[in-house]
């Protein structure tokens, strides 16, 4: 067994426009998912996730560079000898065929025998916790049993590496967030790859072991779930995941783990953590810091601290969201509200002064890109 | 006063309408059962059952079929047997092949991207707008300057000369049935997601097998109307099958003609009542076949 369940070289796809000019939809991608990862590429639409999907899956064949499966080159082998299975967006079920039949397809398709095509659909409808509706048509059924319905057909097929593109996009909340439970518990229980192509970030955080986020065909950075929110390379990511405050500056000095900005904007400097890689003296940079990572305080540090003026508040139930004027700068302050209280004059009132502390651990530098 | 009441100015012109569409039909068929055999007046129903046929001037009095007297005539007319032959076997034949090659140009040109596409899409309605005479003579020509040469450079006399007939008549209804079928076949694909086939081949199954499988059932509502619509038009065509038949090859539409030429019977109205009871079929399963298309069961039990 190869080192990496899928991998993909130096990928290029190129598509022509309709005005004829050329665009890279995937431009130079590097990926290794490895056996039994829940992976997800994670980006807007036209970010070129589908199109990644859809090379490794055989719809589309790479421009340049070279997919790999079980570590073997792809070439222009057709999806039909793939060792890959896909649910689709819009789950394209046959719509002709039962739900047996539907399932029973790709069995078929591997020449299995009658009894073992019975038991293995069986046990497929199963674990989706659909039997009983073998005989049903697809549009007999809701969109979560169809959806369903998608996931066991190709998992029937027992394949190494299962490919979902969007799989949940056409369900309601509730369903959704139910299913992104159910599908992380399944690619735990079988222990198969899953390779997940969404653009819900919090989708993508709650059931990745990596994520691969992208941005106009390239990956902007790949990592953990936790490496992603946490320690973004560059603003993109800051931005895409979450919501961050930006503060534009220049580096002053840095010191290993520490990096002092000035922040004209503060008019002061504010020491932050590096995580861009290959920062250098006098760089102009941002600092990325998040709204429920900026603390309100009443007793100030020396270092990173700056007092302000309140400008809005928004109370949401478990967060208040404040709005606080520093220098030429505004920015997002989420205050947990941890004490259950009633009286207005408790939370934060527009006009009040405020003290803000950034930690410095808080304050990442980002290459300005 | 309720907005929704119906205007008597619409009810009639409805009336009117109906009339203008079905009166004639209507007529066409009562007389089929005529007991004139000049069929200029209708002079009551043929009047009783009789061991053969009792005329009386112009008159039937009876007749062992009773008032289907005509029907019964024209059963025994082997020239309409023939015709009527000659009409199924042509529209059969010819919309069996013009489907396959309508489908095909649909997928063809729903599919791939090739040069002279904008062209191929044009050239399907050209048959459709042209006049039909228009197309006639230029079959006929075809195939006589064809013929002409052919039989020149081969020698061929007498039977052995190739001449129009049944096989003309075919390949000429095959021509101008194509550009339906694939219209027909085109708009089913226009709706057609591609993920279908792509989920085929992702389960395991190749072009071929991915068509068989899952792309032609899932138009087949759409091809079984093109071949419906093509069939009714090939049943009823008079104009081209008039330049392209030969001996031997009269179809209904002709043989009807030639008889209005001489006399008008009842009998013509029998052939034409069993004729367009025949097409109604036809058209009332097309509808049938599309509505069933259209609207796919979604009864969540």
């Amino acid at each position: 067994m190869s080192e990496f369940a899928v991998e993909l070289r130096d990928v290029v796809k190129t598509f022509k426009t309709p005005e004829g000019t050329h665009l890279n939809a995937v431009d130079h991608v590097d990926m290794q998912i490895q056996n039994g990862e829940f992976f997800s590429m994670l980006g807007s639409s036209g970010c070129g996730k589908t199109t990644s999907l859809r090379m490794i899956a055989g719809f589309e064949w790479p421009t340049e560079g070279e997919v790999f499966i079980e570590g073997k080159p792809m070439g222009h082998t057709p999806p039909f000898q793939r060792k890959v299975n896909t649910v689709f967006q819009n789950y394209a079920l046959f719509q002709h065929m039962s739900v047996f039949q539907n399932l029973a397809f790709g069995l078929e398709m591997e020449g299995a025998k009658k009894d073992e095509i019975q038991k293995r659909v069986r046990r497929s409808l199963e674990m989706v916790q659909l039997l009983g509706m073998e005989n049903r048509r697809p549009k007999q059924l809701s969109g979560g049993q169809q959806q369903r319905v998608a996931l066991a057909r190709a998992l029937v097929k027992t394949p190494e590496v299962l490919l979902l593109d969007e799989p949940l996009g056409a369900l309601d909340l509730k369903l959704r967030k139910e299913m992104q439970l159910e599908l992380k518990a399944l690619q735990q229980q079988l222990g198969i790859t899953f390779i997940y192509v969404t653009h819900d970030q919090e989708e993508a955080l709650t059931m990745s072991d990596r994520i691969a986020v992208m941005s106009k065909g390239r990956v902007m950075q790949m990592g953990s779930p936790v490496e992603i929110y946490e320690r973004p390379r560059n603003r993109f990511v800051a931005e895409f995941i979450g919501e961050s405050n930006f503060l534009e500056g220049q580096i002053k000095s840095l010191s290993g783990s520490e990096a002092s900005v000035f922040v004209p904007a503060l008019n002061a400097e504010v020491v932050g953590t590096p995580t861009s890689e290959g920062l250098v003296n006098g760089e102009q940079v941002f600092i990325s810091i998040r709204p429920e990572k900026i603390h309100l305080t009443e007793h100030p540090l020396r270092q990173n601290t700056f007092s302000g003026q309140v400008v809005s508040t928004v109370y949401i139930g478990s967060n208040t969201h404040v709005v606080v004027q520093v220098g030429e700068l505004r920015l997002k302050v989420w205050e947990q509200n941890r004490i259950s209280r009633l009286e207005p004059s408790s939370f934060y009132t527009v006009g009040q002064k405020v003290d803000l502390m950034l930690m410095p651990e808080n304050a990442l530098v980002l290459k300005k890109d | 006063m309720n907005p929704h009441r119906r205007s008597p100015l619409i009810l009639t012109a409805t009336v009117l309408v109906y009339i203008f569409l079905y009166a004639p039909i209507l007529g066409l068929m009562l007389y089929s059962f005529n007991a004139s055999r000049i069929n200029v007046t209708f002079e009551g129903f043929i009047p009783a059952f009789s061991e053969n046929v009792v005329m009386d001037g112009s008159l039937v009095k009876s007749s062992p079929c009773g008032p289907f007297h005509w029907y019964c005539d024209l059963s025994k007319n082997d020239d309409v047997l023939e015709a009527a032959g000659n009409t199924l076997t042509i529209a059969f034949t010819a919309t069996v092949i013009a489907t396959i090659i309508g489908t095909m140009a649909a997928i063809a040109l729903q599919r791939y991207d090739f040069k002279i596409k904008p062209f191929s899409q044009l050239s399907l309605y050209i048959p459709i707008v042209i006049p039909e005479i228009v197309m006639g003579i230029g079959i006929l020509t075809l195939f006589s300057q064809f013929f002409g040469w052919f039989n020149g450079l081969l020698g061929l006399t007498g039977d052995a000369r190739l001449s129009m007939g049944i096989v003309t008549v075919t390949v000429s209804h095959i021509a101008f049935m194509v550009p339906f079928v694939t219209l027909v076949v085109q708009a089913r694909l226009q709706g057609f997601d591609k993920a279908y086939e792509e989920a085929a081949m992702d389960l395991g199954a190749n072009e071929w097998t991915t068509f068989r499988r899952v792309t032609f059932p899932m138009i087949l509502p759409g091809v079984l109307s093109g071949a419906l619509l093509a069939f009714t038009l090939s049943l009823d065509d008079f104009v081209i099958t008039f330049f392209t038949n030969g001996p031997g090859s009269t179809t209904l539409p002709i043989y009807v003609y030639g008889l209005l030429r001489r006399i008008i019977t009842p009998q013509v109205n029998a052939l034409s009542t069993v004729w367009i009871l025949i097409v109604l079929l036809a058209v009332l399963l097309l509808q049938w076949l599309q509505s069933r298309d259209a609207k796919p069961q979604a009864d969540l039990s």
